[in-house]
């Protein structure tokens, strides 16, 4: 265990150095496990879990006009379903959704555009075609990017995307 | 069944400091009635603004939050009332302006027009307590009980559109400019 590559305890960290007390959530099966499990059970973070992605992104913008930041936790399949609340809300209406987007059944290792999994293979290009900046999550010295690009999102008002490429255990 | 506007009216005459998240038509008719910085009609896509709201409530549980939302709307993110009673916010106040219709689309009616409870459908997922309400008597005379009562309270207002035809003002409702007043007026508040 101490040599896997990705702790869930690393991205933690950089949501607390971020000043994240709000998670809005549904679970991805990439991080479900190790680090949601582990948020819900932290009295030091809000998790709002949700039925559907959509709602989610809401939520956080709900959250920013009321002076917090936030960040959104969902599986790439819930990314994809909730395109247009992405579009509408976030692009559109400029408002700062920071989205950890689990990328279930990435092989490890390969770039996600990259991979046999058509699901995953899409994603990047979509978030570039909306303009939306993107992250990948592997190993522990990739999360020193978190917390920068939590702030970046807040500081431009415009959504990013951390992708996290492996289980985080 | 009441008319529209003058269900907003009667809740305009009540209204003191509340947070204010109209959607679709009642977004228009609201920021025509009664301009306000602390009106958020930002929801950006359709079905969200009880979603938007349930944000501003979990952020300010000291100001009170009024959603008046559609029901081809609600019908667009049912799942909300499960995520809004299991966060079970005091201050909020879900409004259905159930007009059995998308007005904004061509008034086709929703499915099920005037045969779902939307309320029980609240009520089963768990918000405290839930109204019906088609008469604007009884609507002015349960609203200071409505504007003070512990939440989540859902209330399902029966109306058809008002004899008057207000404005459309799409800027006022997706304007950034707008969303970043909002935002330092209730800071301020």
């Amino acid at each position: 265990m101490s040599d896997y590559p990705l702790r869930a305890e690393a991205i933690k960290n950089q949501f607390k150095r971020a000043g994240i007390h709000f998670v809005v959530a549904l679970p991805d099966r990439v991080t479900s496990h190790h680090l949601l499990k582990g948020l819900l059970a932290d009295p030091d973070y809000h998790v709002v879990q949700v039925c559907k992605e959509d709602e989610g992104v809401s939520i956080c913008s709900g959250l920013y006009a009321a002076g917090h930041k936030s960040v959104f936790m969902m599986q790439y399949t819930g990314f994809l379903d909730s395109i247009n609340a992405i579009r509408g809300v976030g692009v559109e209406g400029r408002f700062p959704v920071c989205m950890i987007v689990g990328l279930l059944g990435k092989e490890p290792d390969v770039a996600p555009t990259q991979s046999k999994k058509f699901g995953v293979k899409i994603i990047e290009p979509i978030l570039d075609v909306m303009g939306i900046e993107h992250r990948l999550i592997e190993r522990d010295a990739d999360t020193e990017q978190i917390a920068p690009v939590i702030e970046k999102t807040f500081k431009n008002s415009f959504p990013t995307a951390i992708l996290i490429g492996r289980e985080p255990r | 069944m009441m008319k529209r506007d003058e269900m907003l009216k009667a809740f305009l005459r009540h209204r003191k400091d509340e947070i204010v998240v109209p959607v679709y038509t009642a977004a228009q008719e609201i920021t025509h009635l009664a301009p306000s910085d602390l009106n958020y009609t930002f929801v950006g896509a359709m079905g969200q603004g009880s979603s938007h709201a349930l944000g501003l409530a979990l952020g300010r549980p000291d100001k009170r939050v009024v959603v008046f939302d559609g029901d081809g709307s609600l019908l667009m993110n049912l799942g909300s009332l499960v995520t809004i009673a299991n966060q079970a916010p005091k201050n909020y106040v879900h409004c259905l302006c159930e007009n059995g219709c998308y007005e904004t689309n061509g008034s086709v009616p929703i499915p099920r027009a005037g045969q779902i409870r939307f309320a029980e459908l609240a009520k089963g997922a768990g918000y405290r307590k839930t109204y019906e309400i088609s008469e604007l008597a009884e609507w002015e005379r349960l609203l200071p009980q409505i504007l003070k009562e512990e939440g989540p309270l859902f209330v399902d207002l029966k109306v058809e559109a008002g004899d008057e035809a207000y404005p459309e003002n799409f800027q006022r409702l997706y304007s950034f400019e707008y969303r970043e007043k909002f935002r330092q007026a209730l800071a301020k508040s």
